[in-house]
């Protein structure tokens, strides 16, 4: 009777083993078919799209794909993993010179693996001669510098341009002439960034104007730098302008010089200049970060005039609170050629205005596609499409 | 030939870097032209250390007005400088323990990682922790309520403010859901993500235009007044 009972038993326990078994097998993961890797088109050279088909029971066992690289079929590299639904991935950062092979597995549950998915053949990714990404940007790039061009060269055939009137850059004489007046110095910041800085070029074309007028009323422009370079630019722009308002032996290079680079050294030594010098005249013209207001303040505390402008959104709150007059933004960029008056400056501002009137259309196709998009709801097929193009022609055409 | 040279050189760096952008088997260019910035800025150090000597010997020699700060500047100047390229005090890097220039220059621990912790730092966080007295002091000025616009503004900072402290989340807790639109730090939320994100985006696109317009006046060589005026 025990004999019986014990062969029963063990013939439970083999039957339950054999049904584990058999489970384990249904549970793995079928590999995925179709593996290919294909070069990523119109970019550097650094990605290869790899696209397969689904394992036959991916909705039910897969729960991610596995990518491996390997520049030799030897030993793979893990480089990521996808959601059972995704059957692409693009591979970023690889090198030209090399040749890749991909592996790809699926994997389902407690990390059970489908046999492994071999590319045929090692791929390398290839330069395209031009970066597609960048086509919508190149095109109206194209647009814009084109207007820019063809107003200077109808300005150039002696078409009028008119341009409104900037308050601060009108009041250049204002502050030169106070200055002058009082017998006190104009302190002229050109910012705390580098010449590779457009701002600073920028705030340079401002100080020529600045120091032709000081150079006409006899008044000393003082000019303290952050930046070596800067100094030696300012130092031509200010020679330069002196010589044009037919005073070059009033030109004292000494008064355009290197302070510091570091930030706040740079502003403390200006501040404790300003206290002691009390200029008249203050012209803040570049880039400027955290001590644009500790500089205005001070110009404010000692009751200077004060100009500024910059391009940094963040520090023009502060700048339209202590000065008298703000360039903001645009208006910055169009001193030079306000105050030069020069036909070819002002026909890059006409130009400018037609980068304005595609910023305009842009903005109304897009505001246009999501209100509608929205109306109509993204449940119905016409509104998805209205949200995806609006979509597209934020994360595509504009970035 | 003096305007000239720097306008090509301008122009030449100028439109290499926009073609990088675009054809990626010139990307290598763009790197080259951006090295060589750093390599001129470099050698400006020198040109600045040199003018800062220059300045500041000549404000001590003529006793000028505050000519006792150039003398501290100069101090901090050469024992940096001392400090910094003669790596004193600086340990020789494990790898190369015979050669005793070997260690980093900021070695935790040296005298110049101690000047930069503990006169360098202390001095600069001074300086920015000033800001928040201008701060105040701009800010009682620029919200006087003298006319509609300044009204507007002062109403809006007012709002902004509060519904950035707790007291002012608490004093509006009691509004009732249908009115949660105008708890004070829902419409703060509001004010900064509509009206500030607008007009911010103005401004912003107002000066990439700009900049775009800038840079091509300046690599055309249209725009020519920062290499001085017109004359050679």
């Amino acid at each position: 009777m025990l004999n019986k009972i014990g062969i029963f038993l063990l013939s439970l326990a083999f039957l339950n083993i054999f049904s584990n078994l058999n489970a384990a097998e249904t549970n793995i993961p079928n590999p995925p078919s179709s593996f290919t890797a294909q070069d990523h088109p119109w970019d550097h050279g650094e990605k290869i799209d790899l696209n397969w088909i689904h394992s036959l029971n991916h909705q039910t066992y897969v729960q991610h794909y596995s990518i491996f690289q390997s520049t030799n079929s030897d030993s793979f590299e893990f480089i990521g993993i996808v959601d059972p639904g995704v059957s692409s991935y693009t591979v970023e950062k690889l090198d030209r010179e090399k040749a890749y092979i991909f592996k790809v597995i699926a994997v389902g549950a407690d990390g059970i693996e489908s046999s492994p998915v071999v590319t045929i053949s090692a791929i390398s990714p290839t330069r395209e001669w031009f970066d597609g990404r960048r086509f919508p940007l190149f095109f109206i790039t194209l647009i814009f510098c084109g207007s820019v061009v063809y107003w200077i060269l109808r300005a150039r055939g002696g078409d009028p341009l008119n341009i409104r009137k900037i308050a601060g850059l009108e009041a250049v004489d204002e502050a030169v002439g106070r200055a002058t007046e009082m017998g006190q110095p104009i302190l002229f910041i050109p910012g705390i960034q580098d010449m590779n800085e457009i701002q600073t070029i920028a705030g340079i074309t401002v100080l020529s104007k600045v120091a032709q007028v000081a150079a006409e009323y006899d008044a000393k422009v003082e000019v303290p730098t952050s930046r070596s370079l800067v100094m030696t630019a300012a130092r031509e722009t200010v020679q330069a302008s002196f010589l044009t308002a037919g005073r070059p032996e009033s030109y004292n290079q000494d008064l355009i010089y290197y302070v510091t680079d570091e930030q706040f050294g740079y502003v403390a030594y200006v501040q404790g200049m300003m206290v002691r010098e009390k200029p008249a005249a203050c012209f803040y013209m570049g880039a400027f970060f955290a001590e644009s207001l500790i500089l205005a303040e001070t110009g404010n505390t000692i009751g200077a005039i004060q100009v500024a402008g910059t391009a940094m959104p963040a520090q023009l709150p502060f700048f339209v609170a202590a000065c008298d007059y703000t360039l903001i933004g645009e208006e910055f960029f169009a001193a030079s050629a306000y105050l030069s008056g020069e036909p070819d400056q002002l026909g890059s501002l006409k130009g400018q205005d037609i980068g304005k009137v595609i910023v305009v259309i842009g903005i109304v196709i897009g505001v246009g596609l999501l209100t509608l998009g929205t109306l109509l709801g993204p449940t119905s097929s016409l509104g998805m499409t209205l949200i995806s193009a609006a979509d597209y022609l934020k994360s595509v055409i504009l970035t | 030939m003096k305007r000239n040279i720097p306008l090509l050189i301008t122009a030449l760096g100028g439109f290499v870097l926009i073609i990088a952008y675009f054809i990626p088997a010139t990307q290598g260019w763009g790197e080259v032209a951006a090295i060589w910035f750093d390599v001129l800025a470099s050698i400006a150090f020198v040109l600045g250390g040199g003018n800062l000597l220059k300045i500041h010997l000549k404000n001590i020699s003529d006793r000028k007005i505050g000519w006792a700060y150039s003398a501290v500047t100069l101090a901090a100047f050469f024992i940096t400088l001392v400090v910094g390229l003669g790596k004193v005090g600086v340990n020789p890097n494990p790898q190369y323990p015979d050669y005793a220039l070997s260690g980093h220059y900021r070695e935790i621990g040296s005298p110049f990682w101690w000047l930069y912790e503990y006169a360098f730092k202390p001095l600069t966080a001074t300086m920015f922790a000033m800001l928040a007295f201008y701060i105040s002091s701009a800010a009682f000025r620029a919200f006087r309520a003298k006319n509609l616009e300044a009204i507007l503004l002062l109403s809006t900072a007012f709002i902004i403010l509060l519904g950035r402290t707790f007291a002012g989340v608490y004093l509006t807790a009691w509004f009732p859901d249908w009115m949660s639109g105008l708890k004070i730090e829902n419409l703060t939320v509001f004010i900064m993500s509509v009206f500030n994100t607008a007009g911010n985006r103005a401004i912003m696109i107002g000066i990439a235009l700009g900049i775009a317009s800038t840079s091509l006046k300046v690599l055309l060589g249209v725009d020519r007044s920062y290499l001085g005026s017109g004359e050679e």
